[in-house]
């Protein structure tokens, strides 16, 4: 597994109150070629992050399988309902086995 | 709105049958059936590349009555996979925002598994200026 030399950005409330349902917003840069698209003659290789895992206290909490159709920069939007203190942990993984990751905790109380 | 099944004669078919074979992958033989999903895209999209998409189902999301997928598919895009979310009760709320890629004016199908086995299917059209750069 290698490391993905990218910054992903996480955007979630620091603090919610007990069954609060919180928006989470994701924002990674990559390229997603789809290993369709010509450029100057050839080919560019086929690169895409193929999936997003969301974790919330170690269990899945939300998964996203990406393909072709997903943007350039894949952004995603969803949301967590909170009933105590958690810890959050994102990871993208491209069809290389590249990696990253970001983490977050959000506080109750 | 794309016609269910997708039609199978005309000059799309060869596209069709692609589409179609995309969604078996994901449901297997189940029927959709028209549902609570509101699935938005911009009625004009300047970049196909950047297309925001919102996808919210009405579903209670507890654990005896929830969401476990939504499926996203173009119809005529080169290929027609976009993306597929698996949903847990622990989210709260059934929607999710993205932005898809559009090579040209088309629906997209959209299609939400229950945690009883029924499958929601909802549409979605949007016109494109700019194509998004699949091939």
């Amino acid at each position: 597994m290698s490391r993905l030399a990218v910054q992903p950005r996480i955007r979630i409330p620091r603090s919610a109150r007990a069954g609060e349902v919180i928006e989470i917003r994701t924002l990674i840069e990559h390229p997603m070629e789809t290993g369709l698209r010509h450029e100057g003659g050839s080919i560019r290789p086929r690169d895409l992050l193929h999936r997003l895992l969301v974790r919330m206290n170690g269990e899945t909490l939300f998964v996203a399988d990406l393909r072709n159709g997903t943007s350039a920069n894949p952004y995603h939007v969803f949301f967590a309902r909170i009933t105590r203190t958690s810890d959050f942990e994102f990871i993208w993984q491209d069809e290389r086995g590249g990696t990253a990751s970001a983490t977050a905790r959000v506080t109750v109380g | 709105m794309l016609a269910w099944p997708p039609p199978l004669a005309g000059p799309a078919a060869a596209d069709d049958m692609g589409l179609i074979a995309a969604i078996r992958a994901e449901i297997g033989d189940a029927l959709p059936v028209d549902g609570p999903i509101t699935a938005r895209l911009p009625a004009i999209a300047e970049n196909g590349g950047q297309v925001p998409l919102t996808v919210a189902v009405d579903s209670p999301m507890t654990p005896a009555d929830h969401v476990v997928a939504i499926h996203v598919f173009a119809t005529r895009n080169p290929t027609p996979g976009i993306a597929s979310f698996r949903l847990t009760p622990a989210m709260g709320k059934a929607e999710v925002q993205t932005r898809i890629r559009l090579a040209e004016d088309q629906a997209i199908v959209v299609l939400a598994v229950l945690s009883n086995g029924t499958v929601w299917r909802a549409g979605a059209e949007a016109r494109v200026v700019q194509g998004g750069c699949l091939s």
